[in-house]
């Protein structure tokens, strides 16, 4: 156990190297949700209370979500994704590595986010460690969800496109900029089938003491089950990519 | 294969050689039949197996924003070798592909030959006991793969076994201590080098000149009976046979019926490349 751990971290460090300045990681992983955030920050009525959880939430899914399509495609496209398989280490142990180098830089997109709302709204977290906790668990569920979507992309170039036809969708449909509270009944049932409507929710709950739709337990919960569930459909995914 | 030993792994194109070894290394799952490795079932002891074999692709597949040094010891931990001894070992392979300048190079600088080098060097930082290397000299120029073909020999004299798989019959006959042609996923033929030369050579390459020129090879192997090749060579044709007695009577009437005359004819031993075809020829 201890052995796959230390294996999975040498993945995640190697992968930080290799990928973290490559443009679609800084694009896609930091700009964007930074500008976005930005923007809201200036338009009428500004970065509220209600959705700078949504914008950290945001941040940290597109940072992870961005860094483990551009390792995964790239590599497998190059054919060194292979040499993962040949060393003694089981498929979720490279998924867990996989899964952890992406989780860092979700981690590092959403640390200016928090920074920007601390100096815009001047909130103090309500539960900062609980914060800490949703951030984490957020965090690395949309890594492994960026490493399960990553096997279902075959070149680079379509490495964003894809990406974005997935994430975009989901930050209108979840709970991120429009309250699902406020939605139709039928966008509030899908808005509840969206994994970034729960990380969101942990985090609301976390950072201003109140959710939206769901109770601060389902959403940690559901946030801790996605990574578990996602993390073993990645790992089952890199063991069907083997020919 | 027998520990201590080159085994080469010869067939063309497409025959299946790099089908085996992936199921060996674990990379493509096996659906019939069992391998073992060091008395090891590949399947179900796959993780211990893996810690015991080098792997070598068909291709330079190394991470290329790391350095030399970075990809070497990412392998070594991956493999899991610790610490000091990681990195004392990352040193020796590094110097025994002379790759010490090249430490902190990151592998997208290097050439193709030190790519493919330290390709070679990621599969034994680990100290395996049996190295599989597929394909390794293919596309290097020929000071490359003779430096490389040295350091196979090197190796092997370490005591590390060795599973070369290759289309190169030179560097399977050469390199080896024994043989295995493989064609459409069977082996057909298992020996060493001289075993192999003695039982299927014996004057089987027919070397012919026509006046006043020279045919198409590829015209003469689509005319001709009992020939497996043919090609040309300075000047004259040869032509690869396994039917002694057809060959000379259809060449004899092909000569007639283009209005052709026989300049020289000669019959010869085959050399390896040619009891290779001869070999597989005899399997259509």
């Amino acid at each position: 156990m201890i052995d796959e751990l230390e294996k999975a971290m040498y993945i995640a460090v190697k992968d930080l190297r290799e990928y973290y300045m490559k443009p679609g990681s800084i694009s896609w992983g930091i700009l964007f949700p930074f500008v976005f955030a930005l923007a809201f920050m200036f338009r009428h009525g500004g970065l509220t209370t209600w959705l700078a959880p949504g914008m950290i939430s945001l941040a940290l899914f597109f940072g992870a979500t961005s860094m483990s399509g551009m390792s995964i495609v790239f590599e497998r496209r190059i054919g060194s994704f292979e040499r993962l398989l040949l060393f003694p280490i089981s498929y979720t142990g490279i998924a867990l590595g996989k899964t952890l180098s992406s989780f860092f830089l979700g981690l590092a997109s959403a640390i200016p986010i928090l920074l920007l709302a601390y100096l815009v709204l001047h909130v103090v977290p309500a539960h900062a460690l609980l914060l800490v906790l949703a951030i984490v668990l957020a965090s690395f569920a949309s890594s492994s969800f960026g490493v399960l979507l990553s096997f279902v992309i075959k070149e680079p170039e379509q490495v964003m496109v894809v990406m974005n036809l997935v994430r975009f969708p989901m930050m209108f449909l979840s709970d991120v900029i429009i309250p699902v509270s406020l939605m139709p009944r039928y966008l509030a049932w899908i808005a509840l089938t969206q994994p970034l409507t729960f990380m969101t929710e942990a985090i609301r709950y976390s950072y201003t003491g109140s959710c939206d739709v769901v109770s601060p337990l389902t959403a940690f919960l559901a946030s801790f089950l996605m990574s578990v569930v996602f993390l073993l459909l990645a790992a089952y995914a890199i063991r069907k990519s083997r020919t | 294969m027998k520990k201590g030993e080159i085994f080469g792994f010869l067939g063309p194109n497409g025959a299946g050689k790099t089908t085996t070894v992936r199921m060996l290394v674990g990379l493509t799952t096996i659906t019939s039949g069992r391998a073992k490795i060091c008395g090891y079932d590949i399947t179900r002891h796959s993780k211990r197996v893996k810690r015991l074999i080098g792997v070598v692709p068909d291709i330079s597949n190394l991470y290329s924003e790391l350095t030399c040094y970075q990809n070497l010891l990412f392998s070594a931990k991956m493999y899991g070798v610790k610490g000091s001894i990681a990195r004392r070992n990352v040193e020796e392979v590094l110097a025994f592909f002379g790759l010490e300048k090249y430490r902190d190079t990151k592998f997208k600088a290097l050439s193709k030959g030190l790519k493919r080098r330290l390709t070679i060097a990621a599969a034994l930082v680990h100290n395996p006991e049996i190295v599989f290397l597929d394909e390794p000299t293919s596309g290097l120029d020929v000071v490359s793969r003779r430096l490389l073909w040295n350091k196979l020999v090197e190796l092997n004299r370490k005591g590390i076994t060795i599973f070369l798989t290759t289309h190169n019959i030179y560097e399977a006959f050469n390199l080896s201590h024994r043989v295995a042609i493989i064609n459409k996923g069977e082996i057909v033929a298992m020996g060493t080098p001289e075993e192999l030369g003695r039982k299927f050579s014996a004057r089987e390459v027919l070397e012919v000149s026509f006046y006043p020129r020279n045919p198409e090879p590829r015209e003469l192997l689509g005319s001709l009976r009992g020939v497996l090749d043919a090609r040309r060579n300075s000047g004259r044709l040869e032509l690869v046979i396994d039917n002694e007695v057809e060959a000379l009577e259809s060449l004899a009437l092909y000569a007639k019926r283009k209005g052709l005359r026989i300049s020289l004819l000669r019959l010869r031993e085959a050399d390896a490349e040619e009891v290779f075809l001869r070999i597989i020829g005899e399997r259509k």
